[in-house]
């Protein structure tokens, strides 16, 4: 294989807990957003925009969707004889095979796959931010300041910096301390999970780590040796639109920020486009009877009623009479006949019956799960099926194919649970 | 079964489309918010298990190549078989143009002869359909056939713009006329023909020997008695999109019609094209969107009504579009009003301007026009 200088190993594997029943069938970086996007998606194109052709993928919880979305990489035109995307899955090795068990034993376990390749630099990121970032510039300053490890940085408000890795840093930018989730943050900071690190020194720091701490971790162990062995680290600032969208709100707010006129990020970008997979693209119907306004609506779809402040996904089919305001349809769902829905995220395939009404009453927090389910956002799981004239107020999870026997009277109050799937909430 | 296909892209269309075609071929037509003409050919093409295709072009060939830049999104990104797009080309032997449609299989005999196929579909790239061949080759194989000719039984429209032919109780062409002034039967020619691979070699080898250089004229016209030639029913929507201005007009406007919507967009197998990789059809909240078939990336402030808009379009705020066609790129900017309009490619529209035709005759703007 030709010799590279830079691959990227995307770490994909995580779950995402905190997204809830978005997550229940599928990992966190599959999770649609923006109508047709996946979150990888935004972490992908950055690679190839960059100009890295070679990614590795790490997977681990349920990789089945990821796997299809991927594929060999053909809307990211990693579809490459040298190179390319490849799938990294855990695998058995010797006698028994394991997990990953944390973000740094995640790479090395393959480090036969990197070894192949053998780059001089390898990038390693999360598959889980919105953002759209020049990864060759930050490999320059990397060069330029002869670094180990890079490690790109956004200012937070100081007040938050306590939920953050945060970078203390000399004037120059060189890295003197790192502290994961400090109790008194020292510095704004905060680190966005990408690195850049030159590859024989990091090679070196994995296999040390890996005899030490069996979940090694990049915050948590390599990063923090490093230091401790005095090697050069930079802190690479970057101050335009990042978004985590690890739970429920902000995952409903970032799509909806995408709505503005005029949004911070953009996605009209013809040198730094988007690219994502899907199988056609038809183009999208608003009928006679519609009304659309302030809404994203992908391809394929068809609206025979209203759109409101919302995203839809593709293929979505909102039919006659019914409203949809603030809300969010991934592809494929369909809202029945004169239902209203607000403040609701629809996962994937859902079908709401005729006459529903979902997040009218007061904002109480999900009784099993009040972390998760508290800012009044009513949220399904994929495949959910909703009858005919049901009423659902705010807060609530759906998941599997529920009929109105399930619903007391008619309705499910704020905060309430329906799970034919019982799994995951 | 293995067959070969064949879609004839290179006819331009003698000005029937005015300024449309002016930079681009028939087969490169934007169609129904996100396709081009060729689409429904080579996605059929495909869809029927065809992997080895023949593109012939030669009128204005730049927009279909850009368009067939890669082949992958037809699945036709194969070792074995795939696209192959023929242009003209200068050799020792030979400067010419192509000729003819059998000319432009002549001048690629290599092509033919260098497959093992025994079967050839002939599909024209100008038209809007969808079809499953198998059926048709089918059909051909019990027949017997030379030939077999799909055709469709056309009503309320000009006859004399197709080839009409004549069959008896069996299926039997017994007569064929292209473009005749008395039309004797109401089934026209869709320009798709089925014929064996060995056959087809003799018959171009034989009439360009001749200097004929014509499938329809000098072939299918010339021995219409001689060979067994079979006409095939096609009873799905058709439409042929390079006849005219208002055909082209009129095959946008079935988009907004459910069933041939459903046809195209939502019935598997599905008919693709390059993906451009735009975001989502922005509406914004001085959106009044009414009937319309919108393609991604396109940003609307204003109001729209029965009316097909294409990919990356800006509608400005207060500007008012009814009854048109706005292709590709075109940025219309505030208080416009444009009606029974098609408007090209990358054109601009200033603040205020008015273009409005007339519903028997659209106007016409023309690709890159700044008003």
């Amino acid at each position: 294989m030709r010799k590279k200088e830079i691959i990227a190993m995307l770490l994909a594997g995580g779950q995402g807990s905190r997204l809830g029943v978005l997550t229940s069938n599928l990992a966190k970086p599959a999770v649609s957003f923006c109508g047709k996007y996946r979150i990888i998606d935004f972490a992908l194109s950055n690679c190839v925009n960059s100009g890295i052709d070679t990614v590795g993928i790490v997977t681990q919880y349920q990789p089945l969707r990821l796997n299809q979305h991927i594929g060999i990489g053909i809307p990211w035109d990693l579809d490459r004889k040298s190179g390319g995307v490849t799938i990294l899955s855990p695998h058995v090795r010797g006698e028994s095979g394991d997990w990953f068990n944390g973000t740094a034993d995640a790479i090395f376990r393959n480090l036969d796959y990197i070894d192949n390749i053998n780059p001089e630099y390898v990038l390693i990121l999360s598959a889980d931010h919105i953002y759209k970032m020049d990864y060759s510039r930050m490999l320059e300053y990397h060069k330029v300041n002869k670094s180990t490890a890079t490690i790109a940085v956004i200012e937070v408000p100081i007040e938050d910096a306590s939920r953050f890795g945060i970078m203390n840093t000399e004037d120059d930018d060189k890295i003197y301390d790192f502290e994961e989730k400090p109790e008194h943050p020292k510095s704004n900071l905060a680190s966005m999970g990408i690195y850049i690190f030159t590859w024989s020194k990091l090679r070196e720091a994995i296999i040390k780590d890996s005899e030490i701490h069996p979940d090694s971790d990049f915050g948590k162990h390599i990063i923090p040796a490093m230091l401790e062995a005095g090697e050069n680290m930079y802190a690479y600032r970057f101050n335009e639109f990042w978004r985590d969208v690890g739970t429920i709100e902000s995952y409903w707010q970032t799509n909806m920020e995408l709505i503005k006129p005029l949004p911070d990020f953009n996605l009209y970008d013809d040198f730094w486009k988007i690219y994502t997979n899907f199988d056609h693209q038809p183009p999208q119907f608003t009928a006679k009877e519609a009304k659309v306004k302030g809404s994203l609506i992908s391809e394929g779809c068809e609206v025979y009623g209203e759109v409101v402040n919302s995203i839809l996904g593709p293929n979505v089919l909102i039919e006659k009479g019914a409203v949809v305001k603030d809300s969010i349809v991934m592809s494929g769902g369909i809202v029945g006949e004169n239902a209203y829905i607000e403040r609701c995220i629809l996962s994937e395939l859902c079908v709401v019956g005729k006459n529903v009404s979902i997040g009218k009453g007061e904002n109480v927090p999900n009784a099993l799960k009040p972390d998760i389910y508290d800012t009044g956002i009513t949220v399904t799981a994929e495949n959910t099926i909703i009858p005919d004239n049901v009423c659902i107020g705010k807060n609530c999870v759906i998941s599997g194919e529920t009929t109105y026997a399930d619903y007391k009277n008619g309705s499910l109050e704020s905060g309430g649970t329906i799970s034919k799937e019982a799994d995951i909430l | 079964m293995r067959t070969l296909g064949i879609i004839l892209a290179g006819g331009s269309s003698e000005r029937r489309l005015k300024e449309l075609t002016d930079y681009r071929a028939a087969a490169a037509m934007p169609i129904g918010g996100s396709y081009r003409t060729i689409d429904f050919a080579m996605s059929n093409m495909s869809n029927s298990g065809i992997n080895k295709v023949a593109v012939i072009t030669q009128y204005n060939s730049r927009s279909l190549h850009d368009h067939l830049t890669s082949s992958k999104w037809w699945d036709f990104g194969r070792k074995k078989g795939g696209l192959f797009v023929f242009n003209p080309f200068l050799s020792r032997d030979n400067s010419y143009w192509f000729r003819g449609t059998a000319d432009a299989i002549y001048q690629n005999m290599p092509f033919m002869l260098r497959s093992n196929e025994d079967y050839v579909v002939i599909a024209s790239g100008d038209a809007v359909y969808k079809m499953d061949y198998n059926d048709a080759i089918q059909y051909h194989i019990d027949k017997g056939a030379d030939i077999t000719i799909i055709y469709k039984k056309m009503n309320d429209c000009d006859l004399t713009k197709f080839g009409i032919m004549e069959m008896n109780e069996d299926g039997r062409v017994v007569e064929f006329e292209e473009k005749p002034l008395e039309p004797f039967t109401n089934c026209a020619s869709l320009g798709i023909y089925i014929i064996s691979r060995k056959l087809l070699i003799d018959l171009i080898n034989e009439i360009v020997s001749e200097g004929r250089y014509d499938i329809v004229k000098d072939i299918l016209e010339r021995y219409r008695r001689k060979l067994k030639i079979y006409g095939y029913e096609f009873e799905g929507y058709w439409s042929c999109i390079n006849s005219g201005v208002m055909d082209y007009y009129n095959t946008n406007m079935d988009f907004l019609k459910k069933d041939i919507r459903d046809l195209f967009t939502k019935d598997y197998p599905y008919i693709e094209t390059k993906p451009k990789d735009e975001p989502p059809a922005k509406y914004n909240y001085e959106a009044e969107v009414s009937n319309a078939i919108v393609g991604s990336g396109t940003i609307i402030n204003g109001k729209i009504e029965d009316s097909i808009i294409f990919r990356r379009v800006y509608i400005g705020e207060e500007t008012k579009i009814k009854a048109s066609i706005i292709m590709e790129d075109s940025y219309i900017g505030k208080n416009c009003v444009v009606e029974y309009a098609i408007i090209d490619k990358d054109v601009y529209l200033s603040d205020g301007k008015k273009v409005i035709g007339r519903p028997e005759e659209p106007i016409i703007l023309r690709k890159g026009f700044r008003l």
